[in-house]
């Protein structure tokens, strides 16, 4: 391997490694928050790359449907909910949110032509498709759970995954897509080439980063997810609800997943099942992180990015044992550095 | 006796099926056995013990891929030829090798947190999964085929119908240990994993070794089954040993009844006949191949998790009438129990205890001792540290600074189980029992440390001598504390006063020197109150130390030798109980300065 090789994998590793980083951190906001662990962030990936490329292909993503029968679903939930406890005032915005967004998504998608629309238009559609999905599954699968144990809500999310993948499979197929990338122009530093789309994603990811660390320090939503991640009962003691910070960590997960399918759709091909072992990535990090730490984790997803770009010189075939067994020296770590006792259940 | 007649009912069911049954069903039946093995490795693990894997199909892979590489094998080096070319040393390997996996990632992952054990099982699984694929000499993604078949008794088990009986016997084997695992010593500490780890401890019992053990149970009968699968398939690849298989098998457990070892069985044969069903008319329904049936599994997972989160096994059982379970105690000649210190020496010793939790200082230079055959109560206000430093002294936390002596030896930094094993036992004061189980049970885990039998004769019910020992010795202290007409009911079912006794049977249970009762008499009625001074005296009077937390000052003044006075994690008076009594600092803690 020369020097050319080795900067080359250095970059891919970085590419991917920022994106593991974005999904890191949506892992730990939503472990932090909700205590649940995200398994099907992939899912937001795949879906969020696959809705982009099913408009560029010019047919109707099938996570429109998804949209619709998930805001059904949840309309009917608490509408019910609504009108058994009286709470009449609820219902327009029950309404707004699960019927008539969905329901204006379908008709714009019919109206507008997708496919012959700017790229950016295209990837903000694919958002506002894919990005609800994630708090309608909070309210479906996760919220009458919300106070059940961790290894509840684990199977949970294991049970999410697998629905989704299927559903995947299902509106998308077997088949694998790739969509056009950002731009195809590239900048020559001394003897690297730097793609485009390298730069894209690295910029996309810091200014993401940038932009959920001021939400984080300066918003009163922000700071709302902080106290609940911090102490739950604390929280809903200070009037901030339980449910609405379940909501809004779903939120934010899946629009860092769909944005990252977005992000990396151009660089790999995407299959409906391809986001499982990328969230998988993101969770190596967050686990080098110890499921808590913003910083350690974003720094574990790019160290299992360069891992993976120079495994996968070396050993080729052997690149998934590697990542994956690097969470073993980081678990042994743990495990001689931690003291708990802790009542689990 | 109406289960009996179910089970023998089931076994001669089990007997006639294959003759009656087609190729087909004897064939999903085979499956269903197979699975059952690895779902009731999961019940006991994730039911009963409440961790969780996502590594169990990469068990049986494991035990599948060693007997099909060692029966196989051709070109072994010459140390190593004696493995080769049989089923039995296949099966030998695989456990060795299950055992030592299951070992490693159990010591790693079971000291931390609950979900560090599912994260780090996915990435065992995945790693598996493609070294299976990837590895020349196990035949990389096509697998091993040519596996020879088993043969038992002479007997060569090419048939379905043969090795039907050779797998239900195993599966009926495999439920036969757990049962009996978890009815005995062992098992006791192994129901106490799920949300009494603290108190178990406090009781003496290993709880990092249960968990461990219960990890390597499930991940043996993995391999078992894997074993059988490879000789009954004579062949084997990477495709059902993936993690889509391991979630599956978790799916059998927890909706079949997460915490019931025959739920296992039950939710084996629901998945997989709902798969064969699933499989054959949803890709028909929507036009394309592929597995459609995670969506139905997705979905009906989370609805029984909201709806029925013990599955279907308790919704089967309310269909049957209950026999009443076992409600008498066998006598057994007693337990040995350690001599008693002579009264006056100085049993406990904390010097300068401080304990801080951040900025707070829980308790502050404290200085405490007691003797045997004394009883001695801590007092003060609430949030004063009492039970801070009832935690320090029992281990179950670690003063910040300061010595803890017990018995003249540094028990500062020791944990509570070996703290337990010197001869302390305590109560909480938020109860901390198994609501489920019975109070004979419960008072049962008090006696964990006088017994010695583990678990490999708790699985074969070898050790029903020491067990009948415990459990009348937990029926004695049940029967002293005045609870012997709740013996066989659920803790959970007591009133809060009760419960408080119930603990303190336990405790004595333990046969300590030392006993630390947490505010024992809340909750009590009066003549229960009498009652509970009258036994405590009577301890006493054998030569035990006591330390009491109490706020009912007429029953602590009416009942302790000497007393300590806590407020704000300080001692501000010690002495007789007529004399703290009279002290102006005391009497302004607990009334309030006149300003």
């Amino acid at each position: 391997m020369d020097l050319q090789i080795a900067l080359l994998l250095g970059q891919d590793g970085i590419t991917n490694g920022a994106i593991y980083a974005l999904l890191s951190l949506a892992l730990v906001l939503v472990f932090a928050v909700t205590r649940v662990i995200f398994i099907p962030q992939g899912e937001f990936v795949a879906f969020g790359a696959l809705t982009l490329a099913s408009f560029q292909a010019g047919k109707t993503p099938g996570t429109l449907w998804l949209l619709i029968g998930a805001g059904v679903a949840v309309a009917l939930i608490d509408l019910s909910v609504a009108l058994r406890a009286g709470h009449v005032r609820r219902i327009p915005r029950i309404v707004a949110w699960n019927l008539v967004y969905p329901a204006a998504a379908a008709a714009l998608i019919f109206l507008v032509k997708p496919n012959e629309m700017p790229l950016l238009a295209q990837i903000v559609l694919s958002l506002a498709l894919v990005v609800p999905l994630g708090p309608l599954t909070y309210r479906l699968a996760y919220q009458p759970l919300a106070e059940a144990s961790v290894l509840v809500l684990l199977i949970v999310s294991v049970a999410v995954h697998l629905a989704l993948v299927g559903l995947g499979l299902l509106f998308f197929g077997a088949e694998g897509s790739r969509t056009p990338a950002f731009s195809d122009g590239s900048i020559v530093i001394g003897s690297l080439t730097v793609t485009g789309q390298t730069l894209w994603v690295l910029g996309a990811s810091l200014m993401l980063i940038v932009v959920l660390a001021v939400f984080f320090e300066r918003t009163i939503y922000g700071k709302a997810l902080r106290a609940t991640a911090m102490n739950r009962t604390g929280a809903r003691l200070m009037g901030i609800s339980t449910v609405m910070a379940g909501k809004l960590s779903f939120l934010l997960a899946s629009l860092i997943g769909a944005f990252s399918g977005i992000l990396i759709a151009p660089i790999t091909t995407i299959y409906y099942d391809t986001g499982f072992l990328i969230g998988l990535k993101g969770f190596v990090g967050a686990i080098v992180g110890a499921l808590s730490s913003y910083p350690l984790a974003a720094a574990g997803a790019l160290l299992v990015g360069l891992l993976e770009s120079y495994s996968s010189f070396w050993a080729s075939a052997f690149k998934e044992v590697i990542v994956f067994t690097l969470i073993i020296p980081v678990l042994v770590w743990l495990s001689l550095t931690t003291r708990h006792v802790e009542e689990e259940e | 006796m109406q289960q009996r007649y179910l089970l023998v009912a089931f076994i001669a069911l089990l007997l006639i099926a294959p003759q009656l049954a087609s190729e087909f069903h004897v064939t999903l039946l085979n499956y269903i056995g197979l699975y059952s093995i690895v779902a009731v490795g999961l019940v006991l693990l994730t039911g009963v013990g409440g961790l969780m894997s996502f590594g169990q199909a990469a068990f049986v892979g494991l035990g599948g891929y060693a007997t099909a590489y060692l029966s196989t094998a051709t070109e072994l080096p010459g140390w190593a030829a004696f493995l080769g070319g049989s089923p039995w040393m296949g099966l030998l390997v695989g456990i060795l090798l299950t055992a030592g996996v299951a070992l490693l990632l159990g010591l790693l992952t079971l000291r931390l947190s609950g979900h560090y054990l599912p994260l780090g099982t996915i990435a065992w699984s995945i790693s598996l999964y493609f070294l299976f694929g990837n590895l020349e000499f196990l035949g990389g993604h096509t697998g091993i085929s040519g596996i020879p078949a088993l043969t038992l008794f002479g007997l060569q088990m090419k048939d379905g119908r043969n090795f039907f009986y050779l797998i239900w016997a195993v599966v009926m084997v495999v439920v036969w240990l757990t049962l009996n695992l978890l009815d005995s010593r062992e098992g006791r500490a192994i129901r106490a994993l799920k949300g009494g780890v603290v108190m178990a401890e406090a009781m003496g019992v290993d709880t990092a070794r249960s968990k461990v053990v219960i990890f390597l149970i499930a991940a043996l009968f993995g391999c078992i089954s894997g074993w059988l699968y490879a000789h009954l398939q004579r062949f084997v690849n990477p495709t059902p040993f993936s993690l889509y298989m391991s979630i599956e098998y978790l799916f059998m457990a927890v909706l079949g009844g997460a915490g019931h070892v025959w739920g296992a069985l039950v939710g084996a044969g629901v998945i997989t006949i709902l798969k064969q069903w699933l499989q054959d008319w949803l890709p028909k329904l929507f036009g394309a191949s592929g597995n459609f049936e995670m969506i139905v599994f997705g979905f009906l997972l989370v609805f029984v998790l909201q709806r029925a989160r013990d599955g279907i096994w308790p919704i089967l059982t309310r269909l049957i009438p209950q026999r009443a379970s076992i409600r008498t105690v066998v006598a057994a000649e007693p337990l040995p129990t350690k001599a008693l210190p002579d009264a006056g020496q100085v049993l406990l010793e904390a010097n300068n205890v401080v304990k801080r939790f951040g900025g707070l200082v829980a308790n502050n230079n404290m200085n405490l001792m007691v003797r045997a055959g004394e009883i001695m109560a801590l007092i003060g206000p609430n949030g004063a540290g009492k039970s801070t430093m009832f935690n320090c002294v029992s281990g179950v936390d670690r003063a910040t600074e300061g010595k803890v002596l017990f018995r003249g030896r540094e028990v500062t930094s020791l944990d509570s189980r070996e703290i337990a094993k010197l001869g302390m036992s305590r109560t909480f004061q938020h109860v901390r029992l198994l609501a489920t189980m019975s109070v004979l049970e419960n008072a049962a885990i008090g006696a964990h440390l006088r017994g010695s039998k583990a678990v490999l004769s708790s699985m074969l019910h070898l050790e029903r001598a020491e067990e009948k020992r415990l459990l009348a010795e937990a029926a004695r202290q049940v029967e002293r504390v005045g609870l012997k007409d709740s013996m066989f009911e659920a803790a959970g079912s007591l009133a809060l006063g009760q419960q408080r006794t119930l603990e303190i049977a336990r405790a004595l249970c333990a046969d300590p020197c030392l006993l630390l009762l947490d505010e024992p008499a809340a909750g009590l009625r009066y003549l229960e109150k009498q009652a509970l001074a009258e036994l405590l005296r009577k301890l006493r009077g054998e030569g035990m130390g006591i330390l009491l937390v109490e706020h009912d000052m007429d029953f602590v003044m009416g009942l302790a030798d000497r007393v300590v006075v806590m407020e704000f994690g300080e001692k501000i008076a010690e002495g007789l109980p007529e004399e703290v009594q009279r002290n102006p600092a005391v009497i302004e803690a607990y009334l309030g300065g006149v300003e």
